[in-house]
């Protein structure tokens, strides 16, 4: 568990975050959002430790991050890839951070075996790939087994494999019971791992709820019914106070998540239906939505201008 | 408990990066070549020195002549054990792993003065038996007086100025700038203010100044200088625990 | 059109490409796709003249690129948002580019306003986050306004908000009539982004096909079916219903079922008679990446294996529970994607007419035909030719 506690960072006259106050909770994967420059990285630096809080705090399972004991062994965190030496070899880096917090040797073998990364284990950190590099760093993260993981962004740079192999990791180590902390810019990346998100812009908190609500609050959605009777089920519906619409291809719409009343309206008068399917806007729809104000860098319109042409 | 696991695994960073190999080799490797080239140029001049010079000859302090060049390997070495977290983004794994940072500081910065210490160390009784063959007839011997306290004093001061080093690029963070003031201060500006008469006084308070005397068995010529061997090697110690404060300082409150 | 034919590139006793042959069209988005170290960058790198092939050519517009008159304006690309002086402002490495093509200064305000980066157009890139490197890289493939553009993982270190930007730009690029080729890792991005796709792994050319066409081919479609959760009968009366037809179901985790092997319609009718009310039938294709994954097994470099967790065992953190031993799932584990292995016997994605064998002809990758279900293995597979680490891998 993560208790963040009106934490507020300001550099100069900036303020990075602003009072941000929310709890990250043990067997789920929480999401962390925002856009760029919205605080996400100072406040994950900040839980490290890393960073020092110009007001408020976090703790760690009831502590501060520097009263932990071996602190490793509660929370391993994968912050940026660049975080390694690289003149140091994989298996090195592994065993100093292993050593500082009293982990065994034998640790760090299963931890290169767990990310794959056995064979190079002794090439030197510098040639690695961006991908083998987020490796190395989710290995530093499970180092101490901790309860608690965080992970910043951290399917940069991971091929296909390696992207699906963190996402069911993360779920695995929550589904454990453990506190799993990612924040990531991709957001139908997140909508397959994330069970909950706290969503932050211009510092401040935006939203701290489930997925589903999340973007059911954020977003349009609405049930798709193909029938061969569409006449009559319109009736039906229209009976029942539900407003439906034809939409292209013999198909009806209606707005809501309704599907569970609809279906049930169908079995009553014995329609037969062909789909019943509630479809939902997504992830990054409802996102984007809610973040619309608190972007720094926008760019303009999706063509170049043509201003400018060849002749 | 956690200073020596802190202690462990400073070890394993400092020996698995070549940097270290090879700024501590070529610290010893100039030191000992120059500081015999140095005696072998003493030797073969001698005829043609004065007699003043003949009598005011230090032989110990000759073979230690390496060192003006081979401090500055040692430099590098202080310089880039500390800096290279910072240039790398190591400095956030680490502190993440060790958040007691004075621990973290103490535990790194112990390690490598150990570890200067004994390639200093090593590096001076190296310099000095290689000086001696080298000065034939004009050398002194380990037995005779104030020897030994040279030589173990070129150790120490080696170490004292890699220490030097990691506390002032704990402050500086980034190597460059770390190098770009330590390099011309040890070489440059030292140099100057003893050359110039005005300054020359107030050069001799510099933590290298200082710190040479200890290995000086013959004092110079009209030597008039406020301190003693250990006396000097004092003042570069404050020095020293001068800019280490500065560190803890500075590590503890900073953002990482 | 990118046009290649035989392409290949041997780093001494390394082949990275293999006789890789396709054409890359105008109009629309092409995604270029395969695990690391399958050669994608080097073939990137060979169509923009960076690298010389040993055999095979490829061209641009019938031109191969170091004999494209001007260059610049016919091909824009996005390789690495690195390639940037730091210690240049944004707008002066805009400039000395376009000086160097011909390009009016007016179009580098342009494109910087097009990127978003007008404000930050005098600051030194060397301050740039990743995101805003990548984007002064793509405002520097459209300084000339080429019919021909690559973008090579274009969204790496962007935002949600410059993801979606990215998304429309190349959409919109290749509605104007451009050739667009993007490789990118990230799947559920390609599938909304990408009209037409060529995968290769191990250098060679697994797939090059409509992306609708490649989803179908390499995964079964399914249907999604919920009940009322009440009243738990109706479901095992639908399982039955459903399985006695000839289709196969599987429990999902929020208690829906995935129908595999049935139309909808007649998944309704089976409902109607068993009298079972339904509170969702919806029609699901697999995703790109379950397809992808499935193409691709066997070709991939660095594999992760579940966590033993053995050194750890003694050691547990005061007051913590002990670990349940839930297997990570990983490579060659059961329920790699799907539900736990249901009644079936393992194999979640067992495909009801059959493993469709090679449609592209290729070789085709170890564990492909001939083992219906590589993800349903028991042991993990050996590690995968560590000698195809591609030479970007070890700089």
């Amino acid at each position: 568990m993560i208790e963040v506690e009106g934490l507020t960072k300001r550099y100069g006259a900036k303020l990075a975050v602003d009072r941000l106050t929310f709890r990250v909770r043990p067997g789920i994967v929480t999401g962390f959002l925002g856009p760029n420059g919205a605080g996400k990285s100072t406040t994950m630096r900040m839980m490290l430790g890393l960073d020092r809080p110009t007001a408020g705090d976090v703790r760690i399972d009831g502590r501060r991050y520097e009263n932990l004991q071996d602190p490793l062994k509660y929370i391993g965190a994968l912050l940026d890839a660049k975080g390694v030496h690289g003149g140091r070899s994989a298996f090195h880096h592994l065993l100093c951070l292993a050593q500082s917090n009293g982990i065994p040797k034998s640790r760090v073998h299963e931890v290169l075996h767990a990310v794959g990364l056995t064979a190079v284990a002794r090439r030197k950190a510098k040639g690695f790939s961006l991908g083998m590099g987020q490796r190395l760093g989710i290995a530093g993260a499970l180092l101490g087994d901790p309860r608690i993981l965080m992970f910043d962004e951290p399917v940069n740079g991971l091929d296909p494999e390696g992207i699906h192999w963190i996402r069911n990791l993360m779920k695995s180590l929550a589904a454990q019971g453990r506190t799993v902390f990612v924040s990531s810019h991709l957001m139908s990346e997140m909508a397959l791992t994330a069970d909950h998100l706290v969503v932050i812009g211009q510092g401040r908190l935006l939203a701290d709820t489930s997925m589903a609500d999340f973007i059911q609050h954020n977003s349009h959605s609405y049930v798709r019914i193909r029938t061969p009777q569409p006449e009559r089920l319109l009736d039906v519906l229209d009976e029942a106070g539900i407003k439906a619409f034809r939409a292209g291809g013999g198909t009806l719409e209606v707005d809501g998540g309704k599907a569970e009343r609809i279906g049930e309206l169908a079995a009553e008068h014995r329609i037969v239906l062909h789909e019943l399917s509630p479809q939902q806007a997504s992830l990054e729809e409802a996102f984007m939505r809610l973040t619309a104000g608190s972007v720094e860098y926008h760019a303009q319109g999706g063509t170049p201008p043509t201003g400018w042409k060849k002749g | 408990m956690a200073t020596t696991q802190v202690v462990r695994s400073e070890w394993t960073k400092i020996r698995s990066v070549a940097s270290t190999v090879w700024t501590l080799s070529l610290a010893a490797v100039v030191t000992v070549a120059l500081g015999m080239l140095i005696s072998l140029l003493s030797r073969n001049e001698w005829d043609s020195m004065s007699t003043r010079d003949q009598l005011f000859f230090d032989p110990t302090y000759t073979s230690f002549a390496g060192m003006s060049l081979g401090q500055l390997a040692m430099i590098v070495f202080g310089v880039l054990v500390v800096s290279n977290e910072y240039s790398t983004g190591m400095i956030r794994t680490s502190l993440a792993a060790v958040p007691q940072r004075g621990t973290f500081l103490f535990g790194k910065i112990a390690v490598a003065t150990g570890l200067a210490f004994a390639v200093g160390l090593a590096t001076s009784f190296l310099a000095f038996f290689v000086g001696q063959t080298t000065l034939g007839e004009h050398s002194a011997s380990i037995g005779d007086e104030g020897v030994l306290r040279a030589v173990i004093g070129g150790g120490l001061y080696m170490t004292l100025i890699a220490v030097f080093s990691m506390a002032v690029a704990t402050m500086l963070r980034g190597p460059m700038l770390s190098l770009g003031i330590l390099m011309p201060f040890f070489f440059l500006i030292s140099g100057i203010l003893a050359a110039v008469s005005a300054t020359e006084k107030i050069g001799r308070f510099l933590p290298d100044q200082a710190g040479n005397k200890i290995m000086q068995v013959v004092p110079p010529v009209d030597d008039d200088t406020p301190y003693g061997p250990w006396g000097g090697l004092g003042i570069m110690v404050l020095w020293v625990v001068a800019a280490l404060l500065g560190a803890y300082a500075v590590i503890k409150k900073r953002d990482a | 059109m990118i046009e290649a034919v035989g392409l290949t590139k041997r780093y001494g006793a390394k082949t990275a490409v293999y006789n890789l042959s396709f054409q890359v069209r105008p109009g629309a988005v092409t995604g270029f796709l395969g695990p690391n170290g399958s050669g994608k960058s080097t073939t990137m790198r060979m169509i923009l003249g960076l690298d010389n092939p040993t055999a095979g050519q490829v061209t641009i517009g019938g031109h191969p690129y170091r004999r494209l008159p001007n260059a610049p304006r016919q091909v824009g690309a996005l390789l690495d948002a690195k390639a940037v002086h730091g210690g240049r402002h944004a707008r002066n490495h805009l400039l000395s580019l376009a000086q160097l093509s011909g390009i009016p200064a007016r179009r580098v305000d342009e494109v910087l306003g097009v990127v978003g980066l007008q404000e930050v157009a005098k600051k030194r890139s060397k301050g740039f986050s990743l995101g805003m490197g990548q984007r002064l890289g793509i405002a520097a493939a459209l300084l000339g306004d080429p019919q021909v553009l690559l973008f090579d993982e274009p969204i790496n270190g962007l935002d949600p908000e410059g993801i979606l930007w990215v998304r429309n730009l190349m959409k919109a690029l290749a509605a104007e009539g451009r050739t667009v080729f993007v490789s990118s890792h990230l799947m559920s991005e390609m599938a909304v982004t990408a009209d037409h796709l060529i995968v290769i792994g191990r250098g060679q050319l697994l797939a090059d096909m409509n992306i609708r066409d490649f989803i179908s081919a390499n995964s079964a479609d399914f249907a999604r079916v919920r009940t009322p959760d009440s009243e738990p009968q109706q479901r095992e009366k639908l399982t039955s219903a459903l399985t006695e037809a000839g289709g196969q179901v599987l429990p999902e985790q929020d208690g829906a079922l995935r129908v595999m092997g049935l139309p909808l319609p007649r998944i309704s009718d089976l409902a109607h008679d068993a009298d079972v009310r339904l509170w969702e039938l919806s029609p699901h294709q697999a995703s790109l990446e379950e397809a992808y994954m499935r193409m691709t097994q066997g070709a991939v470099d660095y594999r992760s294996t579940s966590d033993q967790r053995a050194g750890l065992q003694q050691e547990l953190p005061p007051g913590a529970m002990p670990p349940v031993q839930v297997p990570v799932p990983g490579q060659g584990q059961p329920g790699w994607y799907a539900p736990p292995p249901p009644q079936q016997g393992g194999q979640p994605f067992a495909m009801p007419q059959g493993q469709p064998a090679g449609p592209y002809g290729a070789p085709a990758a170890p564990g492909g035909p001939g083992e219906p279900n590589p993800y349903a293995q028991a042991a993990p597979a050996p590690h995968a030719a560590p000698d195809m680490t591609k030479p970007e891998d070890a700089r």
